[in-house]
């Protein structure tokens, strides 16, 4: 620890962690490249994104600014806003494609889940780190009353991918604060039994076909099926070393649905293979890795959880959608981080890694 | 309180804590990752044959390239039937998103009749899934321009270039050519049994009729194929490989389109049949058979109406006459049974009897009319055939019988298709005992058998094998198929079409052919001939017999009186002939249905025409009386 004391470098003075933002900028040049090819060529698309982009690391970069007592401070009003947001979606919410995601204010069209996603793991960590780790049965059962109802707010819209990374930020926090074992097993029993309840009563008609169609997607090849088995072959037709870029024929010739969201990484399989694929997990990897360094170095709890939970929800992205291109894991709306277009979920992934970025550039000022 | 517990939290053992589940954490994200990356080396690796050619199978379409159809010539060189480029409108129903409001706007845009529309909508019961379908066919410059423009706002339709049979000479060749029209479920049937479906993937029309129909498979050609890459919508993005289609044959016909249409010329507005025939070879020069229609309306898609309107015509344009028309042949075999009388024993040429106008049998009071009522008086063979006696050929075919009459008569090609390179054909009746207990289940009785001595009771022919048989007496006994097939041409190479023949009649006597030709010359010289004036000054020398065929049996003290009944039941006027006499190269056949008048005064000038025509004499000699 003896360069602590040495004097700050410009990049920890900027709250920039070096690594982290060559590793994410080297994404977001993926992502680039990769939508103007599954966006047909389209120049107008890929130009939106790289502005997208531009906007995001804005984003980053300001929130890796804040100091971290005041994101800590900031962690229950936080919490409460999104959860009154929530509310007042489920009410007044604008609908589109059959799910009710959005709030109007007027000037612009807000999706009060994406705030959650940062609210509820900084909520979760600020509640266990008042106590101190590991937490105790009552203080975990409040935990997860707190985590359960966004959770069940954003399923209602319904919005299942979002709900589903907002349940596991929360559930890192408390797995990553020393949830004992045994709590962890008896946790997924219950998740277990809750499998079948969850498919009688709480799944909407689309998600179980999204889930049967999962399990054998030549069931209905021309119908819920259908993306799925394009998905896969223009995955495996990619082969080794891809079809190169731009030549992807599943994707350039429109047999590839939503292949510039969420099914880019399937032309990202498709032109460059299983060389590129592997490249790009060693990407995210690196990330993740660096992420859960920076969760380790941090010193105080709140710090810790929050940048370990932040990391390994990013996990759950990568995890979820190319289990899901790859048909491992059911179709549900899930983009692949960083690099699908889109703007909403950039712009928080982001933000979250700015607070990352906070918290490793963090550590000298608790000792100063 | 709060903050002094948190004081004197164990900070080391918070961080170990974490350190651990941190530690854990990244193990469960390597053994996920290398999960991920094990799928994808399945899909990647292990199966990419199987998704390569599922890719494949998505964007590469082979698709058929119909070859085009042979062209038919007549002898001279002249195109019978070629291809011509029409555009069209089409439309992929299933590519169409909104059908009906698209075809209300074509109608608007493009001025559609009910007719087409009704015609597509049969059009598309017929064609399989995502198979364009015709909407309107022939797109005038104008039409196409403006569909052209507008074209995108028309997904799934298209403007196609697409070749169509036309025949020149319309009605003219019909009968002999037939006419392609688009393959029905019977023809798409015959075609999988035949195992040639896969040939015509991409071909909309087949050959029906006549030569269209007997060469199909040489005028098809084989199919080729072209890989195309496709996106989602169906578009053709690029061509990836040609397997060119070999076009079919072109046929060279012995027609000489000339000729036929100087036979159409000749036969105007009467139904009935000309044919001239190479007797050496059976060649067809002419083959006309009216009325006739236009077989265009086939090639390009026939409409309702007009088919109604052939199919309910009293005339039956769509009869082939000439192979399917079953005529009495009236007077026109009495050389041929002249011969069998020769043959077997019962006349000589000397023998002669005595014709009071009118025969008897023995025992029996019906009186057999001859057509001259007052009496030929003393007829020898000779006689009765220039002069036609009736009475001479009673008695004659009354020795002979109705069995030995047959089984002459069959070898020179009566009661059998003659064999020629078309589907239509009759075998018309040669009648016999046992096909009349056949056919009636009735006896025979000798009344008939006397009829039959003047080509009239059941006996029917057509005028196709009118021919053969005449080639058969020009000949002196061999007889030809007719052939309309002169040559197929494939490439550079012509190959000459086969050459075939019945076996010859073969007589004990072969002296007999000569007594039968004299008379036919004398048929046309004789000053006893009523059809000399016909032949008058002609620069060539022919040979011939008439016949005047009863349509309606005329009771036995009842006048016959032309004019005054129906049309319908009018006299057929035969003639058959040949020429010249010393070298024997065409045969000429005539059947006129329902004149007035009779094989010498409408059917022996029309065979006149028909042989000026055939030796090129300029000027037509008036034949009127």
């Amino acid at each position: 620890m003896h360069h602590d004391h040495q004097r700050p470098s410009l990049l920890q003075r900027l709250h920039i962690d070096a690594p982290l933002f060559i590793a994410l900028f080297i994404t977001a040049l993926v992502s680039i490249v990769t939508v103007y090819s599954a966006s047909g060529q389209d120049l107008g698309m890929t130009e939106r994104q790289a502005i997208r982009i531009g906007a995001a690391f804005f984003a980053m970069f300001v929130i890796a600014q804040i100091p971290l007592d005041t994101v800590q401070r900031w962690s229950l009003p936080l919490f409460a806003l999104g959860i009154a947001l929530l509310l007042a979606v489920l009410l007044v919410g604008e609908s589109s494609k059959g799910a009710q995601r959005w709030l109007n204010l007027g000037i612009v069209t807000i999706q009060p889940s994406e705030l959650m996603k940062l609210a509820v793991p900084m909520m979760i960590a600020w509640f266990i780190s008042e106590q101190g780790m590991p937490p105790t049965l009552g203080r975990l059962a409040m935990a997860f009353i707190l985590l359960i109802i966004p959770v069940l707010m954003i399923a209602k819209q319904p919005d299942l991918g979002t709900s589903l990374l907002i349940a596991s930020s929360g559930i890192f926090v408390l797995f990553l604060a020393g949830m004992s074992w045994r709590l962890i097993t008896f946790f997924l029993v219950a998740v277990g039994s809750f499998v079948p309840i969850l498919w009688m009563f709480l799944m909407r008609d689309y998600q179980r076909q999204r889930v049967l169609t999962f399990l054998d997607p030549e069931r209905d090849p021309l119908g819920a099926g259908y993306q799925i088995i394009q998905s896969k072959i223009a995955i495996g037709s990619g082969g080794i070393e891809g079809k190169g870029w731009l030549q992807g024929t599943q994707s350039q010739l429109e047999f590839l649905p939503e292949r510039h969201t969420d099914f880019i990484f399937s032309v990202f399989s498709e032109e460059f293979g299983l060389i590129g694929v592997l490249g790009l997990l060693l990407l995210y990897g690196f990330i993740i890795f660096r992420g859960m360094i920076i969760a380790n170095r941090a010193q105080r709890v709140y710090q810790k959880l929050l940048a370990g939970s932040l990391t390994l929800t990013f996990f759950i992205y990568v995890l979820v959608n190319i289990g899901m291109v790859s048909g491992l894991l059911p179709v549900v709306g899930v983009p692949l981080p960083l690099i699908s277009y889109g703007g909403t979920s950039m712009v928080t992934l982001l933000a979250g890694f700015g607070l990352l970025m906070a918290i490793a550039t963090n550590r000298r000022l608790i000792h100063a | 309180m709060r903050k002094r517990r948190t004081a004197i939290r164990d900070r080391h053992a918070e961080a170990a804590l974490f350190g651990r589940r941190v530690i854990f954490s990244l193990v469960v994200v390597v053994a996920v990752f290398s999960v991920l990356l094990v799928n994808m080396y399945q899909l990647q690796v292990v199966e990419f044959q199987t998704f390569q050619t599922r890719s494949n199978d998505n964007r590469i379409k082979v698709v058929p390239l119909a070859p085009n159809r042979g062209i038919i010539y007549d002898r001279n060189g002249r195109i019978l039937a070629e291809n011509r480029p029409v555009l069209s409108l089409e439309l992929i129903p299933e590519r169409v998103p909104n059908l009906e409001q698209t075809l209300a706007d074509l109608t608007e845009l493009l001025g559609l009749t009910t007719e087409d529309l009704e015609r597509f909508e049969r059009n598309r019961l017929r064609e399989r899934r995502f198979e364009q379908v015709i909407l309107l066919d022939q797109l005038s410059e104008e039409q196409a321009a403006t569909f052209a423009a507008r074209q995108h706002e028309y997904p799934g339709i298209s403007i196609e270039a697409r070749l169509v049979r036309h025949y020149p000479y319309g009605e003219a060749l019909t009968h002999a050519l037939g006419y392609v029209a688009k393959i029905n479920q019977r023809d798409a049937e015959r075609l999988k049994a035949a195992g040639v479906a896969a040939n015509y993937a991409a071909t909309r029309t087949i050959g029906k009729l006549g030569v269209e129909g007997y060469y199909e498979e040489q005028l098809h050609g084989t199919v080729g194929y072209q890989q195309v890459e496709v996106d989602i919508h169906g578009r053709q993005l690029r061509t990836l490989a040609v397997e060119p289609p070999i076009p079919g044959q072109d046929l060279v016909l012995e027609i000489d389109v000339e000729l036929q249409q100087a036979a159409q010329e000749i036969l105007a507005d009467n139904r009935g049949s000309l044919i001239l025939m190479d007797p050496r070879d059976g060649a067809i020069l002419a083959m006309v058979s009216q009325p006739s229609y236009d077989p265009n309306w086939f090639a390009q898609g026939i409409t309702v109406a007009q088919y109604q309107s052939l199919l309910n015509s009293r005339h039956s344009p769509l009869l082939n006459r000439a192979t399917q028309g079953g005529y009495p042949p009236a007077s026109t075999i009495k050389p041929h049974l002249g011969i069998v009388g020769l043959e077997e024993g019962i006349v000589t040429a000397d023998t002669r009897i005595w014709d009071p106008g009118w025969y008897q049998i023995k025992g029996v009071n019906h009186r057999y009319r001859d057509w001259l009522s007052w009496g030929h008086g003393w007829v020898d063979i000779n006689t009765a055939i220039i002069e036609s006696c009736d009475t001479y050929y009673y008695d004659l075919a009354l020795k002979l019988g109705v069995d030995t009459i047959s089984e002459h008569m069959t070898q020179y090609g009566f009661g059998e298709r003659t064999g020629i390179d078309i589907g239509e054909e009759s075998a018309a009746v040669m009648p016999s005992r046992g096909w009349k207990r056949a056919r009636f289940n009735q006896p025979w009785y000798a009344g008939e058998t006397v009829s039959i001595g003047i080509g009239q009771s059941y006996w029917t022919v057509t005028p196709m094998q009118l021919a053969v048989s005449t080639a058969v007496l020009a000949n002196r006994g061999k007889r030809p198929v007719p052939r309309l097939l002169r040559a197929i041409r494939d490439g550079g190479i012509e190959l000459p079409a086969v050459v075939e023949e019945r076996p010859p009649v073969q007589l004990k006597n072969p002296e007999h052919w000569q007594i039968a030709l004299d008379a036919m010359q004398g048929v046309v010289t004789s000053i006893k001939s009523s059809s000399r004036r016909a032949f008058s000054d002609t620069p060539y020398t022919s040979a011939g017999k008439t016949g005047t065929a009863q349509v309606k049996s005329i009771g036995q003290d009842e006048e016959y009186d032309a004019e005054a009944i129906d049309e319908r039941f009018r006299d057929n006027a035969m003639y058959i002939g040949f020429a010249p006499v010393e070298a024997p190269e065409v045969v000429v056949v005539v059947a006129a249905e329902n004149v007035i008048g009779g094989g010498s005064s409408v059917a022996a000038p029309m065979a006149r025409q028909l042989l000026d025509a055939y030796f090129k004499v300029d000027k037509v000699v008036a034949n009127a009386p």
